[in-house]
């Protein structure tokens, strides 16, 4: 068995000392800021890619992947324990989790969401080990169409999937794509969009984008309202589940499970989109949905199952076919590209001490935050009674940096600055910024392999659509426009996103 | 004339959206074009520009409505009056203070400005638990970037006798 094999390498690189305390940490902080509301996984993962330069890649990535399924858990934890989720994936935990909280069941709640995690993650590692690997070598026969084609296809797909306005998300990502390409031409070397400034020539820095949008606007988001958290804190006791609610969470964890793996797969899909859609099924299987939103243990299950699977199945499109799902993968695409790998199919084959050392790596990963979040829930409750007012001049300070020692360029800083205050007003007029980000970490990408396809065809456009590959994922490209542009389809996607 | 306006919000998106759809173009016009089957750098970018524009057309339309409406969409609204101007105009400029300061005076002085700079955009702002942050930051970021990290970046710069 080949994947045995694999599995064994994967096993041998992550149980070095080295990486073993990378996902340690990566975890660790993941769950901090999972924890505390207001710092999301892209800001971190934004501040930390510079650090990562000096590690190898292996460890960069593990320690990376950790924050992002670490932020999954602690989001959770601060859901069911004061109605605070501290993720949006975790929105829909805090309808049933605080409810079972404030009839102190919060022990259950908890372990419920702890367990279903570890085992949607466990399973949803195991399918991306056994899909990864053919999906990549599928993908090496794709020749320039192909890959223009998909990547239509993906950036229509995650633009069809995400709430709001579909023409704004349109929008979005062309602008995105538009300031992806600023910066040097790679065929000519004729400098665009750079206002004849040298500190442009390489482009607008991704890392400051990514933290202006992410970090500086979302902090001046936070500052909108301010309001004294007040943290009332159950006692938490009674980790234990009883035989009946083992047997109320197996289906749910099972049916989430498999639903997030899904959708996490899908370009825009992710952790959010499959907590929303496991809830709604949960709800409408069970034989009591009126026990729904009073504190149902399957509202819990199916939720924390789904969007921990969702999390590691968007690893798939990004490690097989370089392509970013959702934000957070895009910043993974560019921690590798800062450390000199090209992400694509051939990442599995050329650096499968990478690849399976970062899959082997989110076992013990989720491994470890069973065994850290359950005993340790009193320390990252303490921890929420940090203020934000205290908290926020500390993530301006650590941005700062960050975005500086990319390049030691002062321009990075500015550019920041510049993309806090777009990123702030983009939001206020109801434009999502996740869209234009995978944009800008496609467009260069999108350009490139358009112009090979036309060079190869000579410059006839038909080419997309005479070559069956191509030709089918543009039709489901405009399907997909077409399908969420239908009025009724539009007005029940509404309605979905608002429950 | 605010009567057309159903959407203040989608005007003011699409309005914005087709200036910068009109920005991208012209700053594109000065590119070489090439052509199809030999895109020059502006090929591309060019097209962009267009669909740019005619998105931001459609989200300017969908904003304006040709019965009139009494009542504006609470949802809406901007409410730019509403905005936190002051978090807004002072963590911005924390940021650009940063990058100002970093060549000629330093990481320590430039962080501790950002920093101070930021807490006044809370409410909450106390000026002893500031100067306590701007320090902390100080403190950890020698600790952190200069010392564990390495960075090449002078604690105090060539304006304050440093390197």
């Amino acid at each position: 068995m080949e994947i045995f094999d694999n599995l064994a390498l994967g096993f041998s690189v992550a149980v070095t000392f080295q990486n073993i305390f990378y996902c340690f940490i990566g975890v660790l902080l993941g769950t901090l800021i999972g924890v505390l509301p207001g710092l999301g996984p892209v800001p971190t993962i934004a501040m930390l890619l510079p650090i990562t330069f000096g590690l190898p890649p292996v460890s960069a990535l593990i320690m990376l992947s950790g924050i992002y399924y670490g932020a999954q858990y602690g989001g959770s934890t601060t859901a069911i324990l004061i109605n605070l989720p501290g993720e949006s994936s975790s929105v829909v935990t805090a309808i049933d989790g605080y409810q079972m909280a404030r009839q102190g069941r919060a022990g259950a709640a908890l372990a419920t969401a702890a367990l279903g995690s570890f085992f949607a993650g466990s399973v949803a590692t195991f399918l991306l080990a056994v899909f990864a690997p053919p999906l990549a070598d599928l993908a090496l026969k794709f020749g320039p169409p192909e890959y223009f084609a998909l990547m239509v296809l993906g950036l229509v797909a995650s633009v069809a999937l995400a709430s709001g306005s579909v023409v704004k998300a349109l929008a979005m990502v062309v602008l995105g794509i538009l300031l992806g390409l600023s910066g040097q031409d790679v065929y000519t070397g004729t400098p665009r969009f750079t206002f004849d400034m040298l500190e442009l020539a390489d482009g607008v820095e991704f890392v400051a984008l990514a933290m202006g949008v992410f970090g500086i606007g979302e902090i001046v988001r936070n500052l909108e309202d301010e309001h004294t958290r007040t943290v009332l804190v159950q006692k938490v006791k009674g980790l234990l589940l009883t035989k009946d609610d083992i047997k109320r969470i197996l289906g749910p964890i099972l049916r989430g499970t498999f639903l997030g793996s899904f959708l996490g797969i899908l370009p825009g899909g992710g952790a959010i989109l499959s907590s929303f859609s496991a809830y709604s099924i949960e709800k409408k299987i069970s034989r009591h949905p009126e026990q729904f939103g009073k504190g149902a243990i399957e509202g819990v299950a199916g939720p924390e199952a789904a969007n921990n699977a969702g999390a590691q199945t968007s690893f798939i499109p990004m490690l097989t076919l370089g392509i970013p799902s959702n934000p957070v993968m895009a910043l993974m695409i560019g921690a590798l590209i800062i450390q000199g790998i090209v992400p694509g199919p051939n990442v599995v084959n050329e650096q499968p001490n990478l690849f399976w050392g970062i899959i082997a790596s989110m076992w013990i990963g989720n491994f470890m935050l069973v065994v850290l979040n359950l005993p340790l829930i009193g320390i990252w409750v303490r921890l929420l009674t940090v203020p934000y007012h205290i908290l926020f001049p500390l993530i301006v300070g650590f941005c700062c940096i960050g975005v500086y020692s990319v390049n030691n360029n002062a321009i990075d800083v500015y550019t920041m600055a510049l993309f806090g205050v777009v990123g702030y007003v983009l939001v206020k007029l109801d434009c999502e910024p996740a869209p234009l980000l995978l944009g800008f970490i496609i467009g260069p990408m999108l350009e490139e392999y358009l112009r090979r396809a036309m060079l190869i065809s000579r410059g006839d456009p038909t080419v997309f659509f005479t070559r069956p590959i191509s030709a089918t994922m543009l039709g489901l490209a405009m399907l997909a426009l077409i399908i969420v542009l239908l009025p009724s389809v539009r007005k029940k996607r509404e309605e979905a996103f608002q429950e | 004339m605010t009567r057309f306006v159903k959407s203040p919000k989608e005007v003011a998106s699409g309005f914005l959206l087709v200036l910068l759809a009109a920005f991208f173009a012209w700053q594109a016009m000065d590119l070489p074009m090439g052509r199809a089957i030999r895109m020059g750098p502006g090929y591309f970018p060019m097209i962009l520009a267009g669909l740019l524009g005619f998105l931001g057309l459609i989200v300017l339309l969908t904003g304006l409505t040709l019965h009139p409406v009494a009542e504006e969409d609470k949802a809406q609204e901007i409410g730019l009056r509403r905005w936190p101007w002051v978090p807004l105009g002072m963590v911005t400029l924390a940021v650009v203070v940063f990058g100002l300061g970093i060549r000629p005076l330093g990481l320590g002085p430039s962080m501790g400005l950002a920093v101070f700079l930021s807490t006044l955009a809370s409410r909450k702002f106390r000026l002893t638990t500031a100067l306590l942050s701007s320090a902390i930051m100080v403190a950890f970021s020698w600790a952190v970037f200069i010392k564990g990290l390495g960075l090449p970046l002078p604690m105090l710069g060539p304006w304050l006798g440093g390197y």
